[in-house]
């Protein structure tokens, strides 16, 4: 029911998320989906790839340091007003995002939501009764093959 | 059943600790100056001999002696007694150059049996209770510090040395030890483990005495709350015996310094003067009572602060702080003495991992502190609000140790410079800006 994201942690200092897409690069990993968050002194990237448990041995052989977090991801009609229409749906419930973001597969008219809620299980159950798609590690995997 | 295990001697009147002390240090230095050349020479190149050494008043005119000189004389350089006389030896490990040897004879053990047995009495341990001791049994002092004080006292003692978490947890609860004595971050670590066994209403503990590192108030307080018991604070250093020359009692607030067999003095780290109680600064000691190893003014680089205020235990010795750093690292920042080793500890209670790096800078003439420390796995999430409410934990808590304020930068791990496998802990640019 969740998909696998891989956080990992950067140093704020100018050019670290270029050596980073470096690294990803060189070990051939493709990168399906990123997003970074920024503090003053440090900054997040939320990465999906095809091969998350290879990405982490890279990503650890090169000194970083990052963990698999489980997230959700939805699939959405890539229209205006899907994106709002799902998080109404978590809102009512009164489930808190921590963060969101959106990406685009080869996939035509779709978009997928990947969602970080305390309470994966809750938000996923309330999307599915609502007819949302909730997408699973390995689906995700055979979108990113196909 | 006393609340003392020698109570003539830790409550004894303050003319009487003077003129045990003042006995005690004439006639060492007269042993050290006929049987320890190396200090001999020491004393000569002051000027200084035995007949201007009339008591303690006149303790300030002998030379320090520093952890260099013991190295320069290892290993029987300062050897008071000869070896058919010397019964055991302990050592410090050498993280830099040789190794320091101390001498016992038997006199010398059953003298820290007796300052670690007062130590285990402070405590509120008796022939009744059962002493875990789980401190390195070997070179290290520790186990047999507190072995030897635990059989003076009679407690049933149990030999565990460090490590074998399990064995420990089985034998604790097995023999319902009841006084556990170890380094504190293994006793921090034993009660995680206990809790996460589950037999943490199997556990007898009722007291603990931790010592041989640096530990915080707040990490007294975990580790009272997780086992249950009330933990002490102990202090020693091989070269001066072990554990056991200071030690604190019910009120732990301060540790109760064996003043009948050490003297001890604040010096100021920079200059040597001696400096009155109540100042911070280098705790020096004058180990007279021992035979094989009696050092005079021995330079410990430990900063404490020494209080002579009557204690509610009864007991008359001078208490001393704990370490608030190491004088060979001592940064004056904003005024106030900051030391690596207060930065370090917050760090480590906080869940960080000790590589660090603290950056002072003056700009417009007014310090800033910053401490670089590395991300580790443990401290990082996938979301920047908890990693951003650690931070602000951590800067609060390096305020409260330290008393002024530390901007705090995570960074990614191993960045830190390490110079020959070990990091830079300081980098002091104010100095370029000197002349
Ligand atoms: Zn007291």
């Amino acid at each position: 029911m969740t998909t696998k994201q891989i956080s990992v942690f950067l140093e704020n200092r100018p050019g670290t998320l270029a050596e980073f897409c470096k690294v990803l690069q060189k070990n051939n990993i493709d990168m399906r989906a990123m997003c970074v968050a920024d503090a003053m002194d440090f900054g997040i990237a939320r990465v999906i790839v095809d091969n998350v448990y290879d990405t982490v041995t890279v990503l650890k052989d090169e000194g970083y340091v990052c963990q698999i977090t489980k997230v959700l991801t939805v699939e959405m009609e890539d229209r205006p007003g899907a994106l709002s229409e799902i998080l109404a749906l978590l809102g009512e419930q009164n489930i808190n995002l921590e963060y969101t973001y959106a990406f685009l597969t080869r996939e035509k008219d779709k978009a997928y939501l990947v969602i970080k809620v305390a309470d994966n299980a809750a938000a996923a159950d309330i999307l599915k009764k609502n007819g949302v798609k909730v997408i699973c590690q390995d689906e995700l995997e055979k979108i990113f093959g196909d | 059943m006393s609340k003392y295990f020698s109570p003539e001697k830790e409550t004894a009147s303050r003319e009487q600790i003077v003129e045990w002390q003042n006995a005690g240090l004439v006639d060492c230095v007269k042993r050290v100056w006929d049987n320890v050349p190396y200090y001999r020479k020491k004393m000569e190149k002051k000027g200084v001999t035995p007949d201007d050494i009339k008591g303690i008043e006149d303790l300030h005119k002998l030379p320090f002696l520093t952890k260099d000189d013991l190295r320069d004389a290892y290993p029987y350089g300062l050897l008071a007694r000869p070896l058919s006389d010397c019964v055991r030896i302990h050592s410090t490990s050498g993280t830099t150059g040789r190794r320091v040897v101390a001498f016992y004879t038997q006199n010398d053990i059953d003298l820290w049996d007796e300052c670690c047995a007062r130590a285990l009495t402070a405590a509120g341990a008796t022939e009744e209770d059962v002493v875990q001791v789980s401190y390195g049994y070997g070179l290290f002092t520790g186990g047999f510090g507190l072995n030897g004080g635990s059989h003076k006292v009679g407690c049933l003692t149990l030999p565990m040395s460090s490590g074998n978490t399990d064995r420990q947890i089985q034998f604790m609860t097995d023999l319902g030890a009841t006084v556990l004595c170890c380094t504190p971050s293994y006793a921090a670590y034993l009660g995680e483990s206990i809790h996460e066994r589950g037999v943490r209403d199997k556990i007898r503990l009722k007291a603990g005495i931790f010592g041989a590192e640096a530990w915080t108030e707040e990490m007294r307080r975990d580790i009272e709350e997780t086992l249950g018991i009330k933990a002490y604070d102990i202090y020693g250093l091989t070269e001066i015996s072990g554990p056991g020359v200071a030690f604190e009692c019910e009120n732990q607030d301060g540790m109760h310094i064996n003043e009948d067999y050490f003297i001890v003095e604040v010096i100021d780290p920079k200059t040597g003067e001696v400096l009155p109680d109540g100042e911070k600064g280098e705790l020096v000691f004058t180990a007279f009572a021992k035979e094989a190893f009696p050092l005079l003014r021995y330079r410990t680089k430990d900063i404490c602060i020494l209080s002579r205020e009557k204690c509610s235990c009864g007991r008359t010795f001078v208490k001393m702080t704990k370490p608030l750093g190491r004088s060979d690292d001592m940064l004056i920042v904003k005024g106030v003495n900051v030391f690596p080793s207060q930065i370090e500890t917050v760090l480590l209670n906080h869940g960080y991992a000790a590589n660090y790096q603290i950056i002072v800078d003056r700009h417009k003439n007014s310090d800033s502190l910053e401490v670089r420390v590395e991300m580790t796995p443990e401290m990082f999430s996938d979301e920047l609000s908890k990693v951003s409410a650690k931070e602000r934990e951590l800067v609060a808590g390096l305020k409260s140790m330290l008393g002024i304020h530390a901007d705090v930068k995570l960074v990614a791990p191993k960045s830190i410079v390490r110079s020959e496998g070990k990091a830079v802990r300081v980098i002091d640019k104010r100095n370029l800006y000197k002349g």
